[in-house]
């Protein structure tokens, strides 16, 4: 090991956080510890080392008492390390000269006993000194920063976005699995609290985003490889085949007419499956793009190529229809990637005892959001499957939310969507609505009015959760009805209420892919399964992975105001990332000791990156610095040691291991 | 070293080396830390990029130096932030344990995990789990540990 002699003049800084640290952690004996090891000169202990008097601190030591390694015991490295590497170079002193220990997260917050925690962070400080005492002087890497962007997913979180930074004068592509942009929100007839029509305020968004000279819509299309590192990210996507060229398709839609299907067969996803398409189609009339696809389960030119083509015939002399169109595979290189991949909602029948899909008159709130649209399968007019209009439903809030049998978080929306929907059932057709509730969740602006409203319109609200939905009647005026059976906790006791129609409040859910997607962008989902943020204050749409942002439901349960404003600061972000032109990348990429590499190529095949060549002429291997991110993986695989990685050097790491195991 | 020989009424305190990677198991031990959970303050952790950055060296280096066991946390395969980084070190973790095995220490002593982001729970039942068995094991007893003194870190806290 080099010894790193005698003008090694460490400081040593202990941060009490507040109490966070120093209610469990002895500072001061840490600090009166530090000071007895070797090469450190000085060790402060201070109130908050990440404020401006305790960067101050270190400059003024660095200064006065010329030190040249600084050892920080604070928080997690993933909060500050950055702040106190910009605090070396402001003294003028390279960055990586800074080891930073975790004393908060590591020690104070997770241990009780005061003498143990202490005793463990004198380990983490003297392996610190140790570590800090070999730390060579390193240049960050800088490279050009690519200014296209990618967003994935066009709810509105990714129509947000997309449109913010296409008006700034980035390009962007926008890759949508679906046919259509628009997410769940096109689905909605109005919105609460205000209850404004959501077409009103969507459609024109999307028609922007359609045609917007910024903008490379492609729908009907996923993102298969994801390449590179932030600034240069390669990204593969495939479009699939809508069997329509979209670019001579012009939305007349005159080929769905003239479909020699008369009626359409097949159930209607959009539609919730409440209406039926033909093979032919476009999602719904306000669809963007305007462009018609086939579905080839359905179409009888895919299932026989017998069929008279009449769509063929009506498309006439404009010939968008291509029977053999294949799926195609884009490459675009892009600088930030911004993933807005939404929501699904509860699948109703894992909570059986509600009686979906059993019972005809049970439905979804996404049904019943299609079921009161003017745009939806009967125009908006409430009709039950029978063609009845209901004259009593029950509401059940929190299905599949709040439940430890199924998901324990509150789904945020529920409650307002749930209000929503009964203000409109009422207004449209009078009924008797009851609202069955745990507790009524209405933060937001204008959201706990919007409940005083309803309360006034004479809306029933039963505070309980239901136990059970059955059409056992136990009483003739029961018959034909559905009945809730919920405890009433504000009345104390168990009612039974018959209704003809059930609408259940379902809740949100991490998409089913989530995992995938996660994997697909090099991130992390939290244990539910939503994706995870950098930090959930400072940092929630910033991911781990630099380069990669998150906005809307795909982070957690959101309502449309929070969905759109995340999609903006996401925006910014990524345009605060790519404007500064170039990034500066960490150091700690890998190097050939060139003298003692025997050139045995061991290393070659462990780089996942094809970072490491052999040099034919001098027989050694060598790293392309450009293409090496720095995992370490070859290194311990060199049976000589000959490759070493910047900042976890083989000495620096043993003198870490040594460090917190034996006592100086 | 807590375990004074000098004192047999104190309870073993076993030591153990946590290399973790910086993208999933070092920031599941960050949440357990702001989830306030709670486990033994038995483990060190030392950070790496990746998982495949343990040397089997390390391991050898740590259990040379004093070390009751070695923990080693990374991604979930199919979820490295280097893609496969953990693969080559499960392989190259299921070689030295072996070998350990044959120089004496216990199988239970080394241990690799794969603990994402989100799973604090699991640094903690881990860290639990292990202290828990390497107590039942007793301290490693290799010749090579040296000898080490009392130290100044003892005499302050026990001030
Ligand atoms: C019944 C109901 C009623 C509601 N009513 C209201 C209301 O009145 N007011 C309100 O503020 N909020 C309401 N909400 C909440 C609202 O739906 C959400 O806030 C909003 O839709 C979130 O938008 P998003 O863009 O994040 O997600 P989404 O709307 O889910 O959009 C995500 C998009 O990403 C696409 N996508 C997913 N995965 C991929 C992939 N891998 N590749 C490419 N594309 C992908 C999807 O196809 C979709 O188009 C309601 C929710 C429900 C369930
Ligand atoms: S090929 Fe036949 S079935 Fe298919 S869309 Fe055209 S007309 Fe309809
Ligand atoms: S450190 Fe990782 S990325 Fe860099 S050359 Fe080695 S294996 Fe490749």
């Amino acid at each position: 090991m080099s010894d790193p002699g005698l003008d090694c003049r460490i400081g040593v800084y202990l941060c009490h956080c507040g109490s966070n640290i120093a209610a469990t952690v002895d500072v001061m004996a840490l600090a009166e510890y530090a000071r007895t090891l070797p090469n450190v000169v000085v060790a402060r202990e201070y109130k908050y080392m990440c404020s401006d008097p305790g960067q101050e601190l270190i400059c003024t030591d660095i200064a006065d008492k010329k030190l040249n390694r600084i050892v920080v015991a604070a928080c997690s490295p993933m909060l500050h390390e950055k702040t106190f590497h910009n605090v070396l170079s402001r003294a003028g002193l390279n960055p990586f000269y800074l080891q930073f220990v975790n004393i908060r997260e590591h020690v104070s917050w997770v241990h009780q006993d005061h003498k143990a925690a202490t005793a463990k962070a004198m380990d983490l400080v003297r392996a610190a000194t140790r570590r800090v005492a070999l730390h060579k002087s390193l240049e960050k890497r800088r490279v050009p920063i690519n200014p296209n962007v990618l967003v994935v997913g066009g709810g509105i979180a990714g129509i947000h976005a997309a449109l913010t930074m296409a008006d700034a004068g980035k390009h962007v592509y926008l890759v949508e699995r679906e046919p259509t942009i628009g997410g769940h929100m096109a689905m909605f007839d109005k919105t609460f609290p205000t209850l404004d029509c959501a077409a009103c305020i969507l459609t024109p968004k999307m028609t922007s985003v359609g045609s917007h000279p910024n903008i490379s819509l492609w729908a009907y299309s996923e993102v298969t490889q994801v390449e590179g590192y932030v600034g240069n990210y390669k990204v593969t996507v495939c479009r699939k085949p809508r069997y329509i060229i979209e670019d001579l398709c012009v939305g007349c839609q005159e080929c769905i007419t003239a479909c020699i299907y008369k009626e359409g067969k097949t159930p209607d996803a959009f539609n919730q499956g409440l209406s039926k398409r033909k093979p032919v189609y476009l999602p719904f009339p306000q669809a963007i793009p305007q462009k018609v696809l086939i579905d080839p389960d359905a179409c009888i030119e895919f299932k026989t190529g017998k069929c008279k083509k009449t769509c063929v015939e009506a498309c006439a002399e404009r010939n968008a229809i291509d029977f053999k169109q294949q799926e195609s595979i884009e490459e675009i290189d892009v600088g930030a990637i911004i993933l807005a991949t939404g929501f699904r909602t509860f699948d109703a029948q894992r909570n059986a005892y509600y009686g979906y899909g059993q019972y005809k008159n049970v439905y979804t709130s996404l049904e019943i959001e299609r079921l009161i649209n003017a745009s939806g399968p009967t125009s908006g007019v409430l009709q039950m499957r029978d063609g009845r209009q209901p004259q009593s439903v029950g509401i059940v809030h929190c299905v599949g939310s709040r439940d430890q049998n199924t998901n324990r978080w509150c789904s945020k929306v529920c409650c307002m969507y749930s209000l929503k929907l009964a203000h409109l059932i009422k207004e449209r057709t009078g009924a008797e609505v009851y609202n069955f509730y745990i507790d009524m969740r209405t933060p937001g602006k204008g959201y706990e009015e919007f409940y005083d409203r309803l309360l006034d319109e004479g809306v029933h609200f039963v505070r309980g959760r239901v136990a059970e939905i059955s059409d056992w009647p136990a009483h003739p005026s029961e018959e034909g009805k559905l009945i809730i059976r919920a405890e009433d906790t504000l009345a104390g006791f168990v009612r039974r209420i018959p209704v003809d129609m059930v609408v259940l409040s379902v809740g949100l859910e991490p998409k089913a892919d989530a995992r995938d997607v996660a994997r697909l962008f090099n991130m992390s989902c939290a244990s539910e399964g939503w994706f995870l943020e950098r930090h959930p204050k400072l940092a929630p749409v910033s991911t781990f992975t630099d380069g990669v942002f998150i906005a809307g439901a795909c982070q957690g349960p959101k309502d449309i105001p929070e969905t759109v404003a995340q999609a903006g600061a996401a925006a910014a972000e990524v345009m605060a990332l790519i404007d500064a032109g170039e990034i500066e990348l960490d150091p700690y990429t890998a190097y050939v000791l060139e003298e003692h590499c025997s050139g045995c190529k061991t290393c070659i095949p462990m780089c996942p990156y094809g970072a490491i060549a052999f040099d034919s002429v001098k027989s050694k291997a060598s790293v392309n610095e450009i293409l090496c991110k720095g995992c370490g993986t070859c290194v311990s695989a060199c049976p000589s040691g000959s490759i070493n990685q910047n900042f976890f050097e083989d000495e620096e790491v043993f003198a870490e291991t040594e460090g917190v195991l034996l006592h100086a | 070293m807590p375990n004074g020989q000098e004192d047999a009424t104190t309870v073993f305190e076993p030591r153990i080396v946590a290399f973790f990677c910086n993208w999933c198991t070092y920031l599941a031990s960050d949440l357990a830390g702001s989830s306030r959970m709670k486990y033994p303050p038995n483990s060190c952790v030392i950070r790496l990029m990746c998982s495949g950055r343990v040397d089997p060296q390390f391991i050898l280096n740590a259990f040379a130096h004093g070390a009751d066991g070695v923990l080693i946390g990374g991604c979930h395969p199919g979820d490295c932030h280097y893609r496969e980084g953990n693969y080559k070190a499960l392989r190259r973790f299921r070689l030295l344990r072996r070998m350990l095995v044959k120089m004496g220490i216990e199988e239970e002593r080394v241990r690799l995990e794969w603990i994402s982001a989100a799973e604090a729970d699991r640094v903690r039942d881990v860290i639990r789990e292990m202290v828990g068995k390497i107590r039942e094991l007793g301290p490693l007893k290799l010749d090579l540990v040296p000898k080490a003194e009392m130290t100044k870190a003892e005499e302050l806290i026990h001030a």
